[in-house]
């Protein structure tokens, strides 16, 4: 199968701190992969140099497209959405005014747009109940589906996500999954996920890549890795 | 005294909508960049000498005017892309400094070029009263319309059209607009140029009222700073509120302060004479707003608490 | 699979919160850094110059020193302690008229106003300071602006015209129009007063390199980097930041009263807020935290608003040997014409500044020896 995204020696930095330390890795046509490792080692790095927000070198490829030296609002153009850390919902603007943002970068359709956003209310009904209320006072977990609801609103080629089950309650985090991977069946999105919670990651998984301190020490199938007990116990901590 | 009330009133109302401007000028800088533009009022003074050009060169106000603001927006949106753009990042002294170089430039350029003196501007509203009422006059119901009109309009184009959405995304936050593809730098110079065109809208409503001459928007910026903080400067509304409360409040208190201190005194049995020292000090009951208000409740009437994060 | 090293964390990534402005770094305690080297030559030229300048001269000179102790005086509250203000024309015209009143209405010799000034600018700084405890960054840049706008105007008002002189203001020496130099030394008054300004100024900046390596000092500009961290560390931010504000409207005050001794006097309009406008200024081009560079704040803040005059000299001294002179109208006319653009100019050479040297004389002094520093390690 071919690649969606294929990142070759991939180098970023803040101001003179080196981060990723040439990093390699693939995301399937219509496949999970996800990153793992501990805090600070560059997993949200990576996602931040694929859309061009940190200073960056290598060779990053969008469906065979170079993006290496594009800007973000022409990477996101390109069809790839980004739900950072934290989620980046805008709190003060209310639940459709997001879902229309996650629609910015296409062309000006509105039958189009209108249609899509009816779907996102059907797919996340506690949206639609809540659609003209301020972003900001929905709970965590109906903020991250409003995030995921946005993504798709580009109608993407490929997902990132950054850390999806930060600071929600284990239960919205077993749904915020099962929601994922029931995307990624229906619809064939490709995703690149970053996560701290290596078990739930890998289940969703196709792949998975491990980054430690700026570089990739392990690579596999995400099968395998979980089966792997030494590998769990060393890096993954369970 | 109940009609002269009324009138100060009117009077206060009708000020009070150039305030609002000028707040709202001020505002919407202020969501894109942070900062307070301090040469705002200079622009919009400039913005209303080139109104003023084009119709001592024989254009009609009708087509003076609107020229003004387009070249105002283009011109507003120029600065932000030329000057602050290069220096986007620096610390905020910096850009302090700028702002006053730019307050230099605009005010002595006024100067250089059209010199000095006051020029009497005819109103486009027309003079005397209005429908022959005592109340308010034909300009002054002018002000209230035009800037009410401008109002709703900008109203209409942040919460109906896509680029007035970006635009408000762009300045709640920037990081997730370009996640989406918002094209941030863009957004903060069209910003500036609304900025620009609503400043000229304000100095062209006031002119006939306070003359033209290059130092004449000062006060009246101070005035819309004040109702900016008073409405809260995260706020919109809030500033345009502001800026007319201010309006009234100052009127009011220029016409009655000597005479409210005067009897609160005499009702203690103190005979005061203030001789109308407190109608001199309009400028600084205003000043005096912002600082108890910033004292008081720095976010203002409607703005939101900012929390500063460690 | 690569060797698995398992490495200390390495420094967070998040962004920190922007600086207001990028401050020199403290100064180390090194007797002769190149600042004090810098500073001791430069202390050694304002005591020589009257000798060898024109007459003339002294009166700006005088009036760069006196400048120079208001940037001072502006640079302890930002740079060292990170409070805005854009305001103390408001204190220059406290310690000027409070200098004028001891003398006129209580008869204290002149010289010795200076002490009793001081304390009164330091409790009207300290008052000010209390409430502007709650403002940060930007508001307390509006409430000192409003502080700077409203001073003339109350100092104006019917019920202090006694004191103040009101719109006309007042003379400081109605019998001998000059300040007399005491003890019946032989000396001319301008030359005398030149050097009991600078005497004050040095005096002052000695102080203020003591208090900015005492711990007092180093508080304040702990508050200046992180006030969160600074109150958990155990400093009391109230105290300490009230306490900055008074000491700066000490200093600029006393600065005040040095101005009016120098003008001989005090007219409310001249404390209006372009004046708070060109300290501000004055602090950046000599940079913010760099105390030395009040000096050359002081001389942005005499010469840099009539520029203009020494461009029409240098357009003219650009055309004659091209043979265009002709071109430009003679001498006074073209002078009258770009000093109704001195303030265009002022802005240009500000955004310029601005560009190219933004952190002012101290940084551009810093680059130029970590160039050098480089070159000869």
């Amino acid at each position: 199968m071919s690649a969606i995204l294929k990142v070759d020696n991939l180098e970023a930095s803040y101001g003179a701190i080196n981060v990723l330390r040439g990093i390699s890795f693939e995301v399937e046509h219509g496949g999970v992969t996800t990153l793992l490792g501990a805090n600070g080692a560059g997993k949200t790095t990576t996602l931040r140099a694929i859309c061009g927000m940190v200073k960056r070198s290598g060779s990053i490829l969008l469906d065979g497209d170079d993006i290496t030296r594009r800007a973000t609002e022409d990477i996101v153009r390109t069809g790839v959405a980004h739900i950072p850390e934290g989620r980046g919902t805008f709190t003060t603007l209310t639940t459709e005014e997001n879902l229309h943002l996650g629609a910015m970068a296409r062309p000006n359709n509105k039958g189009e747009i209108e249609e899509d956003i009816q779907k996102s209310f059907e797919f996340f009904p506690r949206l639609k109940e809540r659609r003209n209320q301020q972003a900001g006072t929905l709970s965590g977990g109906e903020q991250q589906m409003l995030a995921i609801a946005r993504a798709l609103m580009l109608r993407p080629k490929l997902m990132l996500l950054d850390e999806p089950s930060f600071g929600l309650a284990p239960l919205i985090v077993r749904q915020i999954f099962d929601i994922l991977a029931n995307l990624n069946r229906d619809t064939g999105t490709s995703m690149l996920l970053v996560e701290q919670n290596a078990s739930l990651a890998l289940e969703l998984a196709d792949n998975a890549y491990l980054i430690e301190t700026g570089s990739i020490v392990m690579s596999g199938e995400a099968d395998t890795i979980a089966a792997d007990e030494s590998v769990r116990a060393a890096y993954l901590g369970y | 005294m109940s009609e002269l009330f009324m009138q100060q009133v009117v009077a206060g109302f009708a000020t009070g909508a150039i305030y609002a401007c000028m707040a709202l000028s001020v505002v919407m800088i202020y969501q894109a960049i942070h900062h307070l533009n301090f040469a705002q009022g200079e622009m919009a003074m400039f913005s209303t000498y080139i109104a003023w050009q084009c119709m001592a060169w024989g254009l009609h106000w009708v087509l003076a005017f609107p020229l003004a603001i387009a070249l105002s927006f283009v011109g507003g949106f120029l600065t932000e892309r030329i000057i602050f753009k290069p220096i986007q990042r620096a610390p905020v002294l910096s850009h302090i400094v700028v702002f006053i170089a730019l307050f230099a430039i605009f005010n002595s350029l006024a100067g250089f070029i059209w010199d000095f003196t006051i020029k009497n501007v005819a109103s486009p509203f027309g003079d005397g009263s209005f429908m022959g009422s005592t109340l308010i006059g034909k300009h002054q119901a002018g002000m209230i319309c035009a800037t009410i009109l401008m109002l709703i309009g900008l109203w209409a184009f942040f919460s109906f059209t896509r680029v007035g959405l970006a635009m408000r995304a762009a300045a709640a936050n920037p990081e997730s607009a370009r996640l989406v593809g918002v094209r941030v730098a863009t957004m903060t110079a069209l910003g500036w140029g609304m900025a620009a065109g609503i400043g000229a809208v304000a100095g062209i409503l006031i002119a006939p009222v306070v003359f033209l001459e290059p130092n004449m928007m000062l006060s009246i910026l101070l005035y819309g700073f004040a109702g900016a903080v008073l409405g809260g400067l995260t706020n919109p509304l809030g500033a345009v509120i502001g800026g007319f409360l201010v309006g009234v409040i100052e009127n009011l208190a220029g016409t009655y302060l000597d005479w409210v201190i005067e009897s609160a005194f005499a009702g203690i049995g103190l005979v005061v004479h203030l001789h109308g020292m407190f109608a001199e000090i309009k400028l600084t009951i205003a000043l005096l707003v912002i600082i108890v208000v910033l004292v008081i409740k720095p976010e203002g009437l409607l703005g939101r608490k900012i929390v500063q994060r460690v | 699979m690569s060797d698995t090293t398992f490495s200390t964390q390495h420094p967070s990534a998040t962004s920190r919160a922007a600086r207001a402005y990028d401050p020199v770094p403290a100064p180390r305690p090194n007797v002769l850094s190149v600042g004090n080297v810098i500073s001791l030559i430069v202390l050694g030229g304002l005591i020589v110059i009257p000798f060898f300048a024109k007459a003339y001269y002294l009166y700006p000179f005088t009036m760069i020193v006196v400048y120079s102790i208001a940037v001072l005086g502006l640079n302890l509250l930002t740079g060292i302690n990170g409070q805005f203000s854009l305001g103390h024309s408001a204190f220059l015209a406290i310690g000027a008229f409070a200098c004028a009143i001891l003398i006129r209405d209580v008869g204290i010799h002149y010289m010795l106003t200076l002490p009793i000034v001081a304390i009164i600018a330091f409790i009207a700084g300290f008052l000010f300071g209390l409430p502007a405890l709650r403002l940060e960054g930007l508001y307390l840049a509006l409430a000192t602006f409003a502080l700077a706008v409203a001073t003339p105007q109350i100092l104006k008002i019917g019920l202090l015209e006694g004191w103040t002189g009101g719109v006309q203001g007042r003379f400081l020496f109605p019998d001998t129009l000059d300040p007399v130099v005491p003890f019946g030394l032989n000396i001319d008054p301008a030359i005398f007063r030149y050097f009991f300004t600078l005497a004050v100024f040095v005096v002052i900046y000695i102080l203020s390199m003591l208090l900015i390596r005492s711990r007092t000092g180093r508080a304040f500009m702990a508050i200046r980097d992180n006030p969160i961290a600074a109150r958990a560390m155990g400093i009391n931010l109230p105290r300490y930041k009230a306490t900055a504000f008074g000491i700066s409207a000490m200093v600029t005050g006393v600065a005040g009263a040095l101005y009016a001794i120098l003008v001989t006097s005090v007219h409310p309009d001249s404390f209006i807020f372009t004046i708070a406008i060109l300290i501000l200024v004055g602090m950046v081009i000599g940079g913010v935290g760099w105390l030395p560079g009040c000096l050359i704040g002081g001389i942005s803040m005499v010469y840099l608003p009539s520029m203009a005059e020494y461009v029409d000299d240098l357009v003219l001294a650009i055309a004659e040997p091209l043979g265009i002179a002709d071109l430009f109208p003679s001498g006074s006319e073209m002078q009258s014409e770009f000093n109704r653009l001195s303030y265009f100019i002022y802005g240009v050479i500000l955004i310029l500044i601005i560009y190219l040297a933004p952190s002012g004389a101290g940084g551009l002094l810093r680059a130029v020896v970590t160039r050098a520093k480089r070159l000869f390690s």
